[in-house]
């Protein structure tokens, strides 16, 4: 792998640019490999490279339907942060907080880990009183937290509604190493990084089915680019997967849901960090390029299309509306909508599947993006050592049966209310 | 001035006075900021994103991707206004964007010397040493060189509303096939709506000279609108951008940039048109290099001459038509350039202002203005927001939509009907035909896709707004992004402003050259909403400020206000929080005064907020014993129950009251807070569970206010409003409830009490809660009775050990709040075998104590985390926390509910509340949960 960095780059601008070469090998299926992840997102990349690069396993391929970085990894509002309330969540959320911190330097890939902060703002002693609840568990976690009375958020983003709102803001939970990152850049950073480990990546290439020895246990795919071997097979598919799993006879604990988000024309820089409004849902940040990145609720129906519809963007308007009317004027520019696979307690599992040599990485619920890093290497710990890392123990698939469920939101078993 | 002496679609008699960047300058009524500016000569009205070209205007439409500007001073401002579709009016005030100090002299223009380095992508393998940099300085700097225009950082002063549409047919754009197919539907009686973008309908009609049955074509485009004027069943919505298919057949749509539009149609016609390419060549940005539609349009529709010496670069027959039209109002262009015969452009020349162009023969031209026909991009974006992918068409040269959604078709230039009969013919057939087509003048609509001039000598744009060049493509490609979708999220082609109306298919084409694809192998990317940037503000509506979610007030309220209550949001209802009196001097004063007036006197709080269901029927009982997990079938009438219900997971959901009235009907109250998701529960029950029980269930929280008498003297109070009523403990146990008549209306009393006290509860219909209010505090004025607002409701509460909305959070089980034995073992209940899942009746789970701190002048909050003494204070030692905290006036001392690990079997251990984000740490005592009465003597009285 050549290094980026600036003069790398002014080397190659004084040959026009002509010497760069592919930042991952596009690579065509061989046989059969030790691991094979079946998702090309920035959880199934970054398992790789870990895979790789910690645990010293290559023969690894990463296989994905279209082409990389095209689902959830693209479709989300690129939001970075470790504030969990719960001691399931928090360790996890914190090393891939920690991850991030140094994945620029890590992968010498440019994602933009920017943190600026993410605000929790609350509007009445009830939210106030468990976001203290969480800011003290996040502190005994080892994570920053601050609780910021109005004046203190007024201080830092006094474009928010302090007069006439309906739900006037009475403070926030602040923490201010969280952020964004460039989310295509992070699958960019991990596809080449991984590949240059050896690392195959294979595009264009969907999974049919698997192929099962005798015992029942999997050894392989089969994919649109033939039948593909495997030691152990990883699924990391977000939205879809109910879908692969049934593939595999697996009905797991989890329904697809559309979450849609927008992202406005240009402006200048106005929101320093990301900012989440308590009474309506909505919560909104500024790209590095001037637009406005905002999202809301979930459109509430299950779904495997990536849209959503119109009562939910007004919805999500008006929670911004309400929060920041400054941004009346903002003109939405783009919506897309991510399948987000929700579980029924809102948190995700990483183990392995009853079936034997499959094993899962699913239910991130509308919060896969920053969980990417650590995900990526609890995963690779999993596939490598088949045991759970230490940050992720809770993520049982059994959990569920046991009652051990990580219910932040005391939503319950309600898939589209976590 | 450039304004020709006669023609266009403007009026003469009206001028209007306008300015841009300052400067004043007029035009006429009918105008565009853009075609006004051009009449004014300006042709520098933009810089571009990221290397700060000077920019002019590329098109006439909504496409435009340059020629953004600020209109609007203060809160008004509106950034990002594209000057090609925005009407003049007078008075407009209009200023260039993203340039310092000025549009002329724009110092980030540096960035075009750093052109070489700032290719592609520069920005992911630089800025990464030292990492502390990134948000110190590189971001920074990004970020405030980033952005096009600004917010006014001021409340959004317009006002929005929202209106709905419902029709047959939903015609999408107003030119020839979108008349024509309205027309069509119309006649035959459909109820059709057409909605078109532009401030007046006709659409490539008002820019190019035709002739439609002998007469000028807009001539039949008045007929037409005059004839669809006059048909009821026709509504027209002009300068309404639909920007938006969504699922079922709606439709999203903006009328001025001030009117949300929902449409929902049984089919759909797009007839979108198309928009054409601008060439890839050296210095295609350079104002004075147009799309030929463009020119076209300014010099037919706002009798404008865009310049005065005008060459035409040609790929298509569209171009040669531009030149005749030109011709026939004078504009004779210097030349032509037909790429079919071999002649190419191969670089522009000039600096802020077209100079002069280079041809494939070496000739260079003078010229002050280029017309680039590079043949036509159906608008076939709509029709792919629902997931219909386009496909590449080699007859016509473009990507058109075969299979579009069902309800929708494609019709005219957008359905790759080019020609002028065609597209009539089209839209007629769209419609269902029933119409004859008009004869119209020869159209022809051949056309050959350039998609790059070779050997062009320096920048050649492909995406304008974003800078994106032919060889930033190409380098997208040599770095692996050879999907369309990396190359566009790699180079950010297609995500500016105009979302790639003018660069993407250029853009795929130079793609698919890079690696060797076809068109079709190379594909595009799929069109999402919003087609044209629609803002927040409208999309939003006047769901803002105090209307972002309407307000509930209990029938009590006016009679609060009076009083002086302090209201608190509960959801959307506004409660009374506390009634301060004066010389109180802070709200524990007054909430203290309240609780201890209620303990020894007695008080009065509306409670009306409670959700309240009646559940009716002979199988109302069943329902109940399977919602709650305790037995309602064996309550007696006219006695009430404290019920508890879980979810299916085995937690607790919600709890309260249910009275039973009569065999077969009950009043069921939930808290204020799930009163809804209480009731969804039960219909979901009801529906989906249990079909074949036969009982119906009704909300009716706002068909009954409700007051909560509590204290010793309660019954006293009652006595002098209700002298009739039997009050006593034989006639009205506590638990017991009755129904009756107070002063000609129904009535209900109940015995039951939140605060611990001798309580009743009395509930009249909501007409008659303001009067009952009133008499309430008359015939209490004697006794002394207080007000008490929500914060006495839960000091009291607090000090009874009654759980609420802290302790049912969602993630607690009824033994954690002390109330396992409720569980029946003698009946089914919803929840009852997921409660039995191991993690839930593990014994060391937090569950309920009270807590009050060793050193009595402490105070309490919650949400600190409990520590054993002496435990360090990391989440492994982390046994439980603080839900619920108060000042007891009672005890004289803060008092607070907990969730501890193991807590019943440690009443009398003294721990650490630790509450680092406030307080830091604080030792308590553990106890019993309920501090005040725990025999529980005073409320039965």
């Amino acid at each position: 792998m050549k290094r980026f960095s600036i003069f790398s780059l002014a080397a190659n601008a004084l040959s026009g640019h002509r010497k760069w070469a592919p930042t991952w090998r596009d690579a065509s299926p061989r046989p059969g490999y030790d691991i094979i992840i079946v998702g090309g997102g920035g959880h199934g990349l970054a398992t790789a490279y870990y895979l790789a690069k910690v645990h010293g396993i290559t023969n690894v391929a990463v296989i994905e339907k279209g082409w990389i970085g095209g689902g959830n990894a693209g479709r989300n509002t690129t939001i970075i942060r470790s504030n969990y309330g719960l001691a399931g969540n928090g360790p996890f959320y914190e090393w891939s907080m920690k991850l991030w911190e140094g994945l620029e330097q890590e992968l010498n890939y440019n994602a933009m880990v920017s943190q600026r902060g993410v605000l929790n703002l609350y509007h009445s002693d009830g939210q106030r009183d468990a976001y203290a609840r969480r800011g003290n568990a996040m502190r005994m976690h080892g994570v920053d937290a601050e609780l910021l009375d109005r004046d203190a958020v007024r201080r830092m983003a006094p474009f928010l509604d302090f007069e006439g709102a309906r739900f006037p803001i009475q403070g926030g939970l602040l923490q201010r190493r969280g952020g964004t990152a460039r989310h295509d850049a992070v699958v960019w950073g991990y596809a080449r990084a991984a590949s240059a480990l050896g690392v195959d990546i294979i595009q264009n290439c969907e999974v049919t089915g698997f192929v099962t020895d005798n015992g029942g246990a999997i050894t392989g795919v089969e994919t649109s680019r033939g039948t593909i071997r495997a030691g152990k097979t990883g699924i990391a598919v977000a939205g879809n997967s109910s879908r692969v799993a049934a593939m595999a006879g697996l009905r797991l604990p989890i329904e697809s849901h559309v979450l849609q988000a927008f992202v406005s024309e240009g402006l200048k820089p106005v929101i320093p960090g990301v900012i989440t409004f308590g009474m309506g849902h909505f919560y909104i940040s500024q790209s590095d390029k001037g637009g406005l990145v905002f999202g809301g609720d979930i459109d509430g129906y299950n779904s495997y299309a990536q849209r959503g519809n119109l009562p939910v963007v007004q919805d999500v308007c008006e929670g911004g509306m309400a929060l920041m009317p400054m941004i009346g004027k903002a003109r939405v520019l783009r919506s897309w909508g991510g399948i987000m696979d929700m579980t029924m307690d809102g948190s995700p599992i990483i183990d392995r599947s009853p079936v034997d040599g499959l094993w899962l990485n699913a239910g991130w619920c509308y919060g896969g993006f920053k969980a990417t890093p650590a995900s990526g290497w609890c995963f690779a710990h999993l596939l490598a050592t088949e045991t759970p890392h230490e940050t992720a123990t809770a993520y049982r698939l059994d959990r569920f049966a046991t009652g051990d469920v990580i219910d932040e939101k005391g939503a319950g078993a309600q898939a589209n209310l976590h | 001035m450039s304004r020709l002496p006669t023609g266009g679609l403007i009026d003469r008699t009206k001028p209007l006075a306008f300015s841009f960047d300052g400067k004043r300058y007029t035009g006429f009524a009918g105008d565009t900021l853009a075609s006004a500016l051009l009449a004014n000569d300006i042709r520098l009205v933009a810089r571009s994103f990221k290397y700060h070209r000077p920019r002019g205007i590329l098109t006439a439409g909504s496409e435009e991707p340059n020629a953004l500007v600020t209109i609007g001073r203060g809160a008004h401002a509106e950034p990002n206004t594209r000057a090609t579709t925005l009407p003049l009016f007078d008075g407009l005030e209009a200023s260039s964007q993203n340039r310092w100090p000025s549009l002329d002299h724009d110092l980030l223009s540096i960035n075009g010397i750093l052109s070489p380095l700032f290719v592609a992508g520069f920005y992911y393998k630089t800025f990464m040493w030292p990492a502390a940099l990134w948000e110190k300085l590189y971001e920074p700097l990004i970020r405030r060189a980033a952005g096009l225009g600004a917010l006014s950082m001021e409340p959004d002063p317009a006002e929005y509303d929202a209106d709905h549409g419902f029709c047959d047919l939903l015609v999408v754009g107003a030119g020839p096939a979108g008349l024509a197919a309205a027309l069509a539907a119309g006649r035959a009686g459909q109820r059709v709506l057409l909605v078109d973008e532009d401030v007046r309908p006709g659409g490539r009609l008002l820019a190019e000279r035709h002739e439609i049955d002998g007469n000028s074509a807009l001539d039949w485009v008045d007929a037409t609108i005059a004839e669809l004027a006059s048909l009821p069943n026709v509504r027209i919505l002009s300068r309404t951008i639909l920007f938006g298919a969504y699922d079922g057949g709606t439709y999203g749509a903006v009328e001025n940039g001030r009117r949300l539009w929902k449409i929902v149609a049984r089919r759909a016609i797009l007839a979108t048109g198309a928009i054409e390419r601008p060439l890839v060549f050296a210095g295609n940005d350079i104002p004075g290099v147009m799309t030929a539609s463009a020119v076209q349009a300014y010099a037919t529709r706002w009798g404008v001459a865009p310049g005065k010496r005008i060459a035409i670069f040609t790929t298509s027959d569209s171009g040669l038509k531009v030149a005749a039209d030109l011709a026939a109002i004078g504009i004779e262009p210097v030349t032509v350039i037909d790429a079919r015969d071999g002649m190419l452009v191969t670089r522009a020349i000039g600096g802020k202002a077209l100079k002069a162009i280079e041809l494939s023969d070496g000739r260079r031209i003078a010229v002050d203005t280029l017309a680039m026909a590079g043949g036509w991009n159906p608008s076939v974006g709509l029709g792919c927001n629902l997931g219909a992918r386009p496909n590449w068409s080699e007859a016509i040269g473009a990507y058109l939509l075969d299979s579009p959604p069902g309800g929708m078709i494609m019709a005219g230039a957008a359905a790759g009907a080019f020609g002028l009969g065609a597209a009539i013919a089209s839209g007629i057939e769209a419609a269902g035909g029933g119409m004859p087509v008009p004869a119209t003048s020869e159209d022809p609509s051949g056309s050959r896709p350039l998609w790059h001039v070779p050997h062009s000598r320096g920048k050649a744009f492909v995406d304008y707004q974003h800078d994106v060049t032919d060889k930033d493509v190409a380098l997208a490609a040599r770095e692996g992004f050879t999907s369309v979708e990396h190359m566009k999220r790699y180079t950010t082609l297609g995500m500016a402003t105009d979302q790639g109306k003018t660069g993407q298919v250029n853009g795929n084409a130079l793609l698919a050259i890079a690696t060797g694809k076809t068109m079709s192998e190379a594909g595009t990317i799929l069109s999402r909403p919003p087609y044209l940037p629609v803002s927040i503000g409208v999309l939003a509506g006047h769901h803002r400020g105090e209307h972002f979610k309407p307000v509930r007030h209990t029938s009590g309220h006016a009679w609060a206000l009076e009083n002086g209550a302090t209201f608190v949001d509960t959801g959307q209802w506004k409660r009374a929080q506390w009634f301060a009196r004066p010389g109180e001097r802070d709200w524990l004063e007054t909430v203290s005064r309240e609780v201890t007036a209620t303990r020894t006197g007695v008080g009065i709080c509306d409670v009306s907020t409670l959700g309240k269901i009646d559940v009716h029927g002979p199988d109302a009982s069943t329902l109940l014993d399977r919602l709650y997990v305790n037995i309602f079938s064996t309550l007696p009438v006219g006695r009430a129950r404290y019920g508890l219900m879980l979810r299916e997971d085995g937690f607790v959901m919600d709890d309260g009251t249910t009275t039973r009235f009569a065999e077969d009907r009950f009043y069921v109250t939930t808290t204020t807070v799930n009163a809804a998701r209480i009731m969804q529960h039960i219909d979901f029950a009801r529906q989906v569970l249990w079909p074949e029980l036969d009982v119906q269930a009704t909300s009716v929280t706002e068909q009954w206010a409700t007051y909560a008498i509590a204290g010793p003297r309660s019954r006293a109070l009652l006595a002098k409003l209700l002298p009739d009523l039997d009050l006593s403990n034989e006639a009205l146990p506590y638990m017991g409830a009755m129904e009756f008549h107070w002063q000609g209306v129904t009535a209900r009393i109940f015995r039951l009490s939140f605060s611990g006290e001798m309580a009743f509860e009395l509930a009249v219909p909501a007409h008659h809660g303001d009067r009952l209010i009133r008499a309430l505090f008359e015939a209490g004025r004697v006794l002394g009775v207080a007000p008490y607002g929500t914060e006495a409701l839960g000091v009291m509460r607090i000090e009874k050990g009654h759980p609420a909305g802290n302790e049912l959070n969602g993630q607690t089980t009824a033994t954690d709040l002390g109330m396992g034995r409720m569980l029946s073992r003698k009946k089914d209940f919803i929840g009852r075998v997921m409660a039995a899942r191991p993690a839930l009746v593990n014994p060391a789970r937090p569950t309920l104590v009270g807590i009050h701190p060793v050193d009595p002048a402490r105070r309490l909050r919650a949400g600190g985390h409990l520590l054993a003494k002496g435990a360090a204070p990391v989440a492994a030692n982390d046994q439980g926390h603080v839900t619920s905290v108060c000042y007891s006036p009672t005890l004289g001392h803060w008092i607070g509910l907990a969730l501890l690990a193991n807590g019943p079997a440690r009443h009398g251990e003294r721990i650490i509340v630790h509450d680092p984000i406030r307080d830091g740490d604080t030792e308590v005592e553990v106890v019993n949960p309920v501090f005040v009465d725990p025999e529980g003597v005073r409320v039965r009285g």
